[in-house]
């Protein structure tokens, strides 16, 4: 291989007369397939998606919109502390990860619930990791969203935002070495790419080549703070350009579309080695979390101009017109997600937290000794006062 | 006096200072408009504008960065972390750029006009990422100075010397009182010392040492030591870098024993400097060993909040140790 060289100032271009580049200049236009009211553009190439997957995807998206309704109620009547929507999103997380391969590594930001059920993490995993209790697979440590699976490789959410996506170029430079034709989508708001870790992350994918995609969810929305006051210029997509990074904008709310330009990146990705950064542009319908109230920093008319944009009734009107659902259909489907979300709930509201002794577990591979003598002091302190403890003072006896 | 929770007494220091000062300006993470996501900046921005609180990128190396290099200009910025558990991007630029800025230019330039708000520690359900207490990472800084207070009253008066000192000041704010915590607030401007601790309340058997949120789980100790006939002496140590040596060996030549309670882990937390210091200062005065109650040696979890918090139990167990070494 030869030797990689500088760039000799010799090569490039020169010029004489003064130019400034606009901070605008790479305006990206924005992919689209279907239009609002679910018709399609007229000459647009619909991904090649059959009846049973088309159907897999808008049933997820169906869950997911009754799975955020209900445990938003949930954290509102106190059965749980914390819950996050993904309201108006539900197609740029879905239509993303039906491009994927099983085996591609997903890394979430913490709004890609939809992901992780086409995937197939059942409801009693979300339930349980919502209720932190000791079915958990992350063990009741972290707060209600944060999930994971290795064995669906969707890796566990961490609330710190950006930290993914530099992990993402490693995790792929990982996949690539190993040669088994695999890449890893990172996911990440217009907001966690104002951290440094993006402009990390994503340097080294490109100057490594990696087999990632990273997947931006332009919702419009960082807690309060718009995305006028996030960046200024054409969004997030130009900037891969700079990092010498393919780029893609996509409509988000397009469900074909994001499909179509994830299968492209990943085709990118796994078989040139080129990573993609791809902009999906939609809107944050809920609040930021159960922490915020939206009327706070927005109007009510925005949101309402944003709504006729939303994703789910473009992808079921044009499931209804292909004739693959009817609309009493599509209404008992959603029915029934609501009896199995309320009925799994319950269920795992009765579950007890873990066993205290999880509570050293995991921070070394083996406790250390003087993590297994706090444990010890620890149960004896419960046993002396075990109505201060409740959840945990019936293990320890 | 009127009654405030700590947030608005936060919200009060920033507006004095505001008015007081047109150098002061403050900003951080939905800080503007919104007024922060505990609304500690409400209504600032209406009232002094969008050039002196604003809106930053969501970038915390950069939001302190910024604000180092807008304090090195001769400012006042009071930057936002909007949670002590996300200050870690900016660690570079305040251990390697706050701290040393003076020092390493021979104080031809400082950022002495620098303050850094964040909310810290646990007892909200935040799990691993919105619970932890890191004071003591920065307290291995030589150039910042660390403040905690401990109710409303402390908040204001600290927090508007910390503003106006000629040095960098990490301002590290209870969230879990936030709004739990109310009391008789000034509404104009006065200050309290920093590096200063206050005993808040005096007792002859054993010396508990504490700082922000802890205070108030102390005094829970010690009424609950009061049934068994203890004398308590509590010290806020208010600042915890500097921190006040004098105030506290003072008590504990006095006392004889001494306990700290701390939420943080118990492995290197602020409190292993406190013992360190109070064997060296009264070792001949002391009955038992310094005692600490401590948060344990793991991520701050979830589901085991309870279990894992030195609560008033905790602390008051630390108490009987001291005393029945």
């Amino acid at each position: 291989m030869a030797k990689q060289m500088a760039k000799d100032p010799q090569k490039t271009a020169v010029v004489t007369e003064l130019q400034v580049i606009e901070g605008n200049a790479l305006n990206i236009p924005m992919y689209q397939l279907l239009k609002e009211d679910g018709s399609v553009h007229k000459g647009a190439e619909l991904p090649d998606i059959d009846k049973e997957l088309a159907l897999k995807m808008f049933d997820t998206m169906q869950f997911i919109r009754v799975l955020d309704e209900r445990m938003i109620a949930a954290q509102r009547q106190g059965r749980i502390s914390f819950y996050l929507s993904s309201l108006g999103e539900e197609a740029a997380a879905i239509g993303s990860a039906a491009a994927l391969k099983f085996e591609d590594m997903i890394m979430g930001q913490y709004r890609e619930q939809g992901s992780l059920a086409f995937r197939g993490f059942t409801i009693e995993q979300f339930m349980n990791q919502l209720f932190s209790n000791a079915k958990d697979l992350g063990k009741g440590r972290q707060m209600p969203v944060h999930y994971g699976s290795a064995e669906l490789n969707f890796m566990t959410i961490s609330s710190p935002l950006g930290t993914q996506i530099p992990q993402a170029a490693g995790y792929a430079f990982g996949q690539k070495q190993s040669g088994d034709k695999t890449c890893t989508l990172c996911y990440f708001g217009e907001g966690a790419a104002s951290e440094g870790d993006f402009h990390a992350g994503m340097n080294m994918a490109a100057v490594l080549k990696v087999p990632a995609i990273f997947f931006c969810r332009n919702n419009g929305y960082a807690i309060s703070t718009p995305a006028a006051e996030q960046f200024a210029g054409d969004g997030i997509a130009p900037r891969a350009v700079g990092y010498g990074m393919k780029a893609i904008r996509v409509d988000g709310n397009d469900i074909f579309a994001v499909y179509k330009a994830t299968q492209e990146a990943r085709r990118l990705a796994v078989e040139e080695n080129e990573p993609v950064l791809i902009e999906a542009m939609s809107y944050r319908m809920a609040g930021h979390s159960t922490s915020d109230d939206p009327t706070g920093y927005r109007s009510r008319e925005e949101e309402e101009a944003r709504r006729v944009r939303e994703p789910m009734i473009r992808f079921r009107n044009w499931l209804v017109k292909q004739g693959w659902i009817t609309e009493e259909e599509a209404d008992a489907q959603q029915k029934a997600h609501k009896d199995t979300v309320l009925a799994a709930l319950k269920e795992a509201e009765k579950v007890d937290v873990p066993h205290v002794d999880e509570i050293i577990t995991d921070v070394y591979a083996e406790p250390t000794e003087a993590l297994k003598v706090q444990l010890e002091e620890l149960k004896a302190h419960i046993r002396k006062y075990p109505d201060a403890y409740p959840n945990t003072s019936g293990g320890v006896k | 006096m009127a009654k405030m929770n700590l947030l608005q007494a936060i919200n009060s220091a920033l507006d004095v200072a505001m008015a007081k000062n047109d150098k002061v300006s403050v900003f951080g993470e939905d800080v503007g408009h919104f007024g922060g996501v505990f609304r500690a900046t409400s209504g600032l921005q209406e009232k002094y504008g969008r050039a002196r609180c604003f809106n930053t990128p969501l970038v915390e190396q950069g939001i302190i960065g910024f604000a180092n290099g807008l304090a090195a200009q001769g400012s006042l910025p009071v930057a936002e972390i909007q949670f002590g558990d996300y200050i870690f991007p900016a660690f570079d630029q305040i251990v390697n750029e706050t701290a040393k800025f003076r020092y390493r230019s021979g104080n031809e330039f400082n950022v002495g006009g620098l303050t850094i708000r964040t909310p810290y520690g646990g007892g909200i359900h935040g799990g691993h990422y919105h619970s932890q207490s890191p004071e003591a990472y920065f307290a291995h800084t030589p150039g910042l100075k660390i403040v905690m207070p401990r109710n409303p009253y402390q908040a204001k008066g600290l927090l508007l010397s910390a503003i106006f000192d000629p040095n960098p000041v990490i301002f590290m704010e209870p969230k879990r009182l936030y709004r739990a915590a109310v009391g008789e607030v000034p509404e104009e401007e006065y200050t309290l010392p920093l590096g200063k601790a206050e005993v808040v309340q005096e007792g002859s058997d054993v010396t508990v040492i504490g700082w922000g949120a802890q205070v108030e789980v102390i005094e829970r100790a010690a009424e609950l030591a009061k049934k068994d006939g203890v004398s308590v002496e509590i010290i806020d140590l208010r600042s915890i870098l500097p921190w006040d040596v004098d105030t506290v060996a003072k008590s504990v030549m006095k006392t004889g024993r001494a306990v700290v309670s701390q939420e943080a882990p118990h492995t290197m937390a602020f409190g292993s400097e406190v013992a360190a210091t109070i064997q060296e200062r009264c070792f001949l005065y002391l009955e038992s060993p310094v005692m600490r109650a401590s948060g344990l040696d793991t991520p701050y979890p979830l589901a085991h909040e309870k279990e894992y918090f030195s609560d008033h139990l905790k602390t008051y167990e630390a108490i009987k140790r001291s005393l029945n070494y």
